[in-house]
């Protein structure tokens, strides 16, 4: 318990200090301008405090803790999936079976066995899934229910799942230990959004994919790219076993797929014509608009890790 | 007793089962009667129905919430009985025609004059999942003469998905619960249930 290495301990130091600044902005901001209504943006940091200290806490605990953490995360977020887009209702047995597939994926993660967790879902699941279907018998719907289900599983089991593999992988870097690359892939993909956001607001005026994101702009895209390419070069030796070549790879990794996740989920938010997935997270909306980068890049950074290192 | 068991049940049980492994949507919270006399009407689809809008609210309220339930179906066997009294408090309502008219809601009447908050489904039963079935004219009988006794609707989407009739497999999904304004003033049975049924209409999204 509280074991925690010495560079994990400054990263999380210095999250916190960062969040401490911002709520002083907040705080500084709402007495400077007192007409103006500052509740959403109230409820976001109150939410980022919440979020930082179940994350943190969690990790710090124990290993088992942590993944117990992601498990339940992946729960949340298929059955917010699964609950925004309409299933039929025959679907609801399979469900039950992608349900318990999420056990199954982080026993796999807790035990270390690599070639079960990699193929568990693509292959075992994905065969799985249209044979409960077909027992249940109902045809009208059921390319577009297999497919639903299987992907809905993907994302949020399968792609969390990999955060908590980060976490088996044998340390390399001791002064990192096993929680820094989780820590760094974290805060990289949360300070993506947010270095893309600033940048669109600041310098924002071409239009990537209007269709899509009418407030995604090239400018904010690219700013952040680039800042998170930087940052990540300086901050990959010292989280994790990267070097700071690799390390500036990893963060044009995280730049780029953030981006994907984030209009991938916007996509599916557009389709079936809501704002939000949801209202768990307070000024934040569901667990998946505020998962949608990590959803992408999870697995990407993951594998450039593994790739590149094990 | 009941005020104990009733308050364990809804702390340790089913408010983490409604709001962890469930989860809620909830649109117009403030629209909740917190003050006795009232009574709720909610469409119904699954017995998940009354565990929500218990779950809604604060447990120092608990013990006033209570369900109305056919005493047919609730109190067929002594298990069902003995949960439906220690766990829910719920009144039960004789309607096979053993009780006359006048007394049928009595228990009723006691309970909302002690500032109580009754749940009623105006559709009687749960019908087919996620689909609404004709409102019946009960609710209207037991509210009729009584001044003062708002009646609010909830909307639920998803509890039939999640627990249907009939089936004993629970699925989680999130359920959307959408509360609307009381309903104050009707003469009668149909002027009650058109309302209901513009809300229930409506609140579909």
């Amino acid at each position: 318990m509280f074991n925690i290495a010495q560079n994990a301990q400054y990263a999380m130091l210095s999250i916190i200090i960062l969040l401490v600044i911002s709520t002083l902005i907040y705080i500084y901001k709402k007495r400077a301008n007192k007409q103006k209504d500052f509740t959403e943006l109230k409820l976001r940091i109150q939410s980022w405090w919440w979020m930082i200290a179940i994350v943190f806490f969690s990790l710090s605990i124990s290993f088992k803790t942590a993944v117990i953490f992601f498990a339940f995360l992946s729960f949340l977020a298929l059955k917010e999936f699964l609950s925004i887009i309409s299933i039929r209702h025959v679907d609801r047995r399979a469900v039950f079976w992608a349900y318990l597939s999420i056990p199954l994926q982080y026993y796999w993660v807790s035990i270390g066995w690599y070639g079960m967790f990699i193929i568990f879902i693509p292959v075992y699941l994905f065969l799985l899934i249209p044979i409960r279907l077909v027992l249940i018998g109902q045809t009208d719907g059921f390319i577009r229910s297999s497919s639903l289900i299987h992907w809905a599983v993907m994302l949020t089991v399968f792609s969390i799942s990999h955060i908590a593999y980060l976490l088996v992988l044998p340390v390399q870097n001791e002064l990192a230990g096993a929680i820094g690359p989780v820590l760094f892939l974290l805060f990289m993909t949360q300070f993506n959004d947010v270095s893309q956001y600033v940048f669109g607001k600041m310098f924002g005026k071409h239009k990537i994919i209007p269709k899509v994101s009418p407030n995604k702009t090239w400018e904010g895209f690219l700013g952040g790219l680039v800042t998170i390419t930087i940052i990540s070069g300086f901050l990959a030796p010292f989280l994790t076993p990267l070097n700071t070549f690799y390390g500036f790879i990893a963060g044009f990794i995280i730049g780029i797929s953030g981006f994907f996740g984030d209009v991938v989920i916007s996509s599916v938010k557009r389709d079936i014509k809501i704002k939000d997935t949801g209202t768990f997270i307070p000024g934040h909306g569901g667990i998946l608009d505020r998962l949608d980068s990590l959803l992408y890049t999870a697995p990407l950074f993951f594998h450039f890790l593994y790739y590149v290192r094990y | 007793m009941k005020k104990i068991t009733k308050l364990l049940f809804f702390a340790l049980i089913m408010k983490p089962i409604i709001f962890i492994i469930l989860g809620l949507n909830i649109k117009n919270r403030d629209k909740l009667p917190t003050k006795g006399g009232a009574v709720i009407a909610p469409n119904h689809n699954s017995h998940l129905d009354t565990m929500v809008i218990m779950s809604l609210y604060p447990l120092s309220l608990i013990e006033r919430i209570r369900p109305v339930g056919a005493a047919d179906y609730f109190m067929k066997n002594k298990i069902l009985a003995c949960f439906s009294i220690y766990c829910l408090d719920l009144i039960p309502l004789h309607r096979d025609g053993s009780t006359s008219k006048e007394e049928l809601f009595t228990n009723c009447h006691t309970a909302l004059n002690n500032k109580d908050i009754l749940i009623l489904f105006p559709e009687g039963s749960r019908g087919k999942p996620e689909q609404m079935s004709r409102l019946k004219k009960g609710l209207f009988y037991m509210v009729k003469d009584l001044e003062n006794v708002s009646v609010t609707p909830i909307y639920m989407e998803g509890l039939g998905t999640s627990l249907p009739r009939g089936e004993a497999l629970f699925v989680p999904f999130v359920c959307n619960v959408s509360i609307g304004d009381p309903i104050v003033v009707f003469e009668t049975s149909k002027q009650l249930n058109t309302e209901l049924n513009e809300f229930f209409t409506h609140a579909i999204t």
